[in-house]
């Protein structure tokens, strides 16, 4: 799994970028045909209250009867729809394509701001990433194993590492 | 009357357990972040950003349940988990719902640690030890990537369901009295089957993410690689 850096770089931004835009499609047009009933949370926080057509509750008692108002209810996007948008279908496909959006922007944003910087990058182009990405795996199942330092890549352990990738 | 409140509500549980959970995301939150370095290099930082958009509109896709007076939605723990790993998919799944709760009104701003604490803790921890085992005794192959997805999709909402069930148990504002038995066994019931739809979604997306680029996979570059025989089919691949 060598990897040619230029190369990469483009075909993992245009993968980016079509990832994205299945995420787009989805938050922006399929929302639309989306179930509207209470998710399995809801609906089992709704039982023993019977409810009207409007899902005011009308007797009974269950969890959900003490719902209170979320504290951004007047947000601008709340309820999965842009505030000031009568159409239902633009309303909810609008809201899904800033969301995707935002998300997009604040997650990568934060990951790329905390990723290793470049020090450690040139070295993953060449034996480093697949490696590293090894012991970090290792790591995360069984904690404690001592994970090398990425910047200590500056001496060839191509062959060990894949070793240890095998026997992990 | 569309009701799309996803996750945990204002007024559920009551505001000490909440904050007890909000602690206890916050430090788990941080030692995510501290491990993800290790993890996070060029590559992974624009996939994890795509892996968190993907499940915000994922999550947007309410699909029926039982007879279709109940609907479910991916949680997306196992997807994160298999695609970026643990430390980094947690960190996905919580930026999902603190996206959801600030800006769309889903989830109470002062629940967010129990939302966190079920979807981003649990479900990606459950999800990726059971890919961690499934990876190694599975054949090599795309159907035991897939059954690897599947499977620890539907244990991992399960698990997570029962993660509210606790903290229901701990400061539910309604007195359910003996029926928590009753509430678990409800939630457990409802989340079985929306396990198995998450499981349908994350097996789908995560062959085709390892047939178009099996190196952005996490669970196949860290525990070991997918195999190139594809004797099966593969679920919905579309290319």
């Amino acid at each position: 799994m060598t990897i040619g850096g230029t190369r990469l770089t483009v075909r993992s931004g245009a993968f980016i970028l079509g990832g994205l835009l299945v995420a787009l499609l989805l938050a922006g047009v399929v929302s639309n045909f989306a179930s509207a009933h209470p998710d399995g949370l809801d609906s089992s926080l709704r039982e023993g209250c019977t409810f009207d057509a409007d899902d005011n509750i009308t007797g009974g008692s269950c969890p959900a009867q003490e719902t209170k108002d979320h504290e951004l209810a007047d947000s601008p996007l709340a309820d999965y729809g842009v505030k000031g948008v009568d159409n239902g279908y633009l309303s909810t496909g609008l809201s899904g394509v800033l969301g995707v959006l935002i998300t997009f922007a604040v997650g990568g944003g934060l990951f790329w701001l905390t990723r290793r910087r470049s020090a450690t990058a040139t070295v993953t182009a060449g034996t480093g990433t697949v490696g590293t990405a090894g012991s970090a795996g290792g790591g995360g199942v069984t904690t404690g194993t001592p994970t090398p330092r990425p910047g200590d890549t500056s001496t060839p352990t191509g062959a060990g590492r894949t070793g240890t990738d095998g026997s992990e | 009357m569309e009701n799309l409140a996803m996750h945990i509500s204002n007024g559920i549980v009551n505001g000490p357990v909440a904050a007890a959970f909000g602690a206890l995301a916050l430090v788990a939150l941080a030692l995510c972040v501290f491990r993800s370095r290790q993890d996070l290099d060029d590559r992974l930082a624009p996939m994890a950003g795509l892996v968190a958009a993907f499940i915000f509109a994922v999550q947007m896709l309410n699909f029926p349940i039982f007879t279709g007076a109940v609907s479910g939605h991916l949680l997306g723990g196992a997807l994160a988990a298999v695609l970026v790993g643990p430390w980094v998919g947690a960190l996905c799944v919580a930026v999902v719902l603190i996206v959801q709760s600030l800006i769309f009104g889903d989830g109470g701003v002062a629940m967010l640690g129990l939302n966190i604490t079920n979807m981003a803790l649990i479900g990606v921890a459950v999800a990726y030890l059971l890919v961690a085992l499934l990876l190694r005794i599975l054949p090599r192959t795309v159907s035991g990537l897939a059954v690897t997805a599947f499977v620890a999709s539907v244990l991992s909402v399960l698990v997570a369901s029962q993660g509210f069930v606790l903290q229901y148990w701990l400061g539910g504002t309604t007195d359910v009295g003996n029926s928590i038995g009753g509430l678990a066994g409800t939630m457990a019931a409802a989340h079985l089957l929306i396990g198995v739809g998450e499981g349908l979604i994350t097996a789908t997306t995560v062959v085709t993410v390892a047939k178009v680029r099996p190196d952005l996979v996490y669970a196949l570059r860290s525990l070991r690689p997918l195999s190139t025989a594809r004797e099966f089919p593969v679920p919905g691949g579309a290319r």
